[in-house]
């Protein structure tokens, strides 16, 4: 894999020979102004829903190994 | 009506079959049941074992649907075509699905596709790849493979994709089909499994155009769940354009020329000669940045892919490795034997390009290509209406011819990343055949020129006459 990433990256390098000091960076390609929903509180899943398709759980939570062993 | 005669039908005339009282929603629901459940190209990776209830006399009349996987939808598995995701049934459904659903669509069944969306052949799927059905030995394009080979082959009257650099464009083109990705923001992305979340936009797999915008009209507007879907400006028309009168075509030179082979150059130049006899200027326009756009993609899709693929963790859905030593070890191991080839290499890419002392070389300089590129399209809108190109720079090639060389794989997508990139809409349509097999056409207008560009696909299908029905066998 490594020699594959290593050619991908060589044609990448190439974007490195445009003069681009004086472009600004795209943030959002699409004008957008007040995207921003109104603060109204709605239900979230309930946590039944939300652990229902976890590996594994415990009580009312997600159960993972020990972070050391 | 016989079998036949169903399987014939466009999605809007089999609407209009079920409102005369000619065909039942029952009915039709069972001639692409049955035909999905014989499959032999892999399109499905779930089926629905019966009929949704209560959804005629609707504005889609019940009529079935097929959803690229990676949507998620309540209580059925929603797999992206990862291992990672092997089982997963969301507990809600994407806006786009749910709109759909609410306008009438029946779930007729999920479609295969690339893993994660990250190919151009749907070769990269962890559930097997998809055949052409105008050539079992030959991809369908990716990474809406599954959903572009079951329209093609008469296994879904329509079908749900996605499209990041080209993934609905290019499978719709290899397959004789019609593929639109709209504008950016046109159609909510809340429930969809995240690749690239500035690129990524649904958009329909049709049989024709019509179907296209009946389709893109029940799926547009904001939502208070995707604060980058927005208002779309104008109603959705069915289109009616007979002409191209006045119609300024631009054709540039970058994306016309080398790299594209004979067979489909031949086939674009037919049809830009069909699109003068309709009454179009075709004049050539210059997208000097357009031939960068893949490397600057191929550093954005993959740094915003590396951030949205963090959450594959094994903790909280999906695949979990067993027996880890400890937190770290299960993290490790899980993505370790969830991931696929493609989307580990791609996650490097973008961990790699995001990484302090790389970044301004890498992604900052992506974005500023991403600027110029949309800056190009704006100046070449100025002089013409909509810019024409092929879709793809070949014809569906030979499973397994590019699996081993990732860029050749990415070039599949040099004529449909820019628009991508400058996230305009672009739509597909079969042109023609080279070598037996499918051709696309593409035609990119600017932001929310959807029924503008629908008619010109309109008034250019009318005149070509594509028949797809030979892959419906």
């Amino acid at each position: 894999m490594a020699g594959e990433l290593s050619a991908v990256l060589d044609h990448i390098a190439k974007i490195g020979e445009l003069d681009l000091d004086d472009v600004a960076p795209t943030s959002h390609v699409v004008e957008v102004t007040g995207a921003l929903r109104p603060d109204e509180p709605v239900d979230s899943l309930t946590r039944e829903d939300a652990l229902a398709q976890a590996p594994a759980v415990s009580g009312d939570g997600f159960l993972v190994p020990s972070p050391q062993a | 009506m016989n079998d036949a005669d169903i399987l014939n039908l466009t999605a809007a005339q089999a609407v209009a079959a079920i409102d005369a009282g000619t065909l039942s929603a029952d009915a039709l629901f069972e001639v692409y049941r049955s035909r999905a459940r014989e499959d032999q190209l892999n399109c499905f990776t779930w089926l629905a074992e019966q009929a949704p209830h209560g959804m005629a006399a609707s504005p889609l009349n019940a009529v079935p649907l097929a959803v690229k996987d990676l949507f998620c939808t309540e209580g059925v598995p929603s797999q992206s075509g990862s291992r990672i995701l092997e089982g997963y049934r969301p507990p809600y459904t994407a806006t786009a699905v749910a709109r759909l659903q609410a306008a009438g669509a029946s779930l007729l069944g999920k479609t295969n596709q690339d893993e994660f969306a990250m190919g151009s052949s749907t070769e990269n799927s962890a559930y097997g790849p998809v055949l052409n059905p105008w050539d079992r030995e030959r991809v369908p394009g990716g990474s809406s493979g599954g959903s572009a080979a079951a329209v093609a082959a008469g296994l879904a009257p329509w079908a749900l994709g996605t499209d990041t650099g080209g993934s609905i464009r290019q499978p719709a083109a290899l397959c004789g089909i019609v593929g639109l990705k709209p504008t950016y923001g046109a159609i909510s992305r809340y429930g969809m499994i995240a690749f690239a979340s500035s690129l990524d936009q649904a958009g329909p797999l049709t049989r024709d155009v019509t179907d296209a915008a009946l389709m893109l009209r029940h799926m547009v507007g904001d939502d208070p769940c995707d604060a980058t879907a927005l208002r779309f400006p104008e109603e959705v028309a069915l289109p009616g354009a007979e002409r191209l009168d006045g119609v300024r075509l631009g054709v540039p030179e970058e994306l016309t020329g080398e790299g594209i082979e004979p067979g489909v150059s031949q086939a674009f130049q037919d049809t830009l000669a069909r699109a003068r006899e309709l009454g179009a200027q075709v004049q050539s326009v210059r997208l000097p940045h357009a031939p960068h756009a893949l490397s600057a993609y191929y550093v954005l899709a993959p740094a915003e892919c590396s951030s949205n693929l963090a959450r594959f963790d094994g903790v909280r859905y999906g695949a979990r490795a067993d027996d880890a030593r400890d937190l770290l070890d299960m993290y490790t191991r899980t993505r370790h034997d969830g991931f696929g080839a493609e989307v580990k290499r791609r996650i490097m890419l973008g961990t790699y390009a995001l990484s302090s002392g790389y970044y301004d070389a890498y992604y900052g300089r992506a974005q500023r290509v991403r600027t110029k590129i949309a800056e190009d399209f704006k100046a070449a809108f100025a002089e013409v209406d909509l810019i024409v190109t092929p879709t793809a720079p070949t014809v569906a090639f030979r499973l397994g011819e590019k699996t081993a060389d990732p860029w050749s794989m990415y070039l599949n997508d040099y004529c449909t990343v820019p628009m991508s990139l400058a996230g305009i809409p672009a739509i597909s349509i079969p042109c023609g055949l080279s070598e037996g097999l499918p051709v696309g056409f593409q035609i990119a207008g600017p932001v929310f020129s959807e029924n503008r560009l629908l008619d010109a696909a309109y008034a250019l299908e009318q005149a070509l006459g594509f028949d797809g029905s030979v892959a419906r066998v």
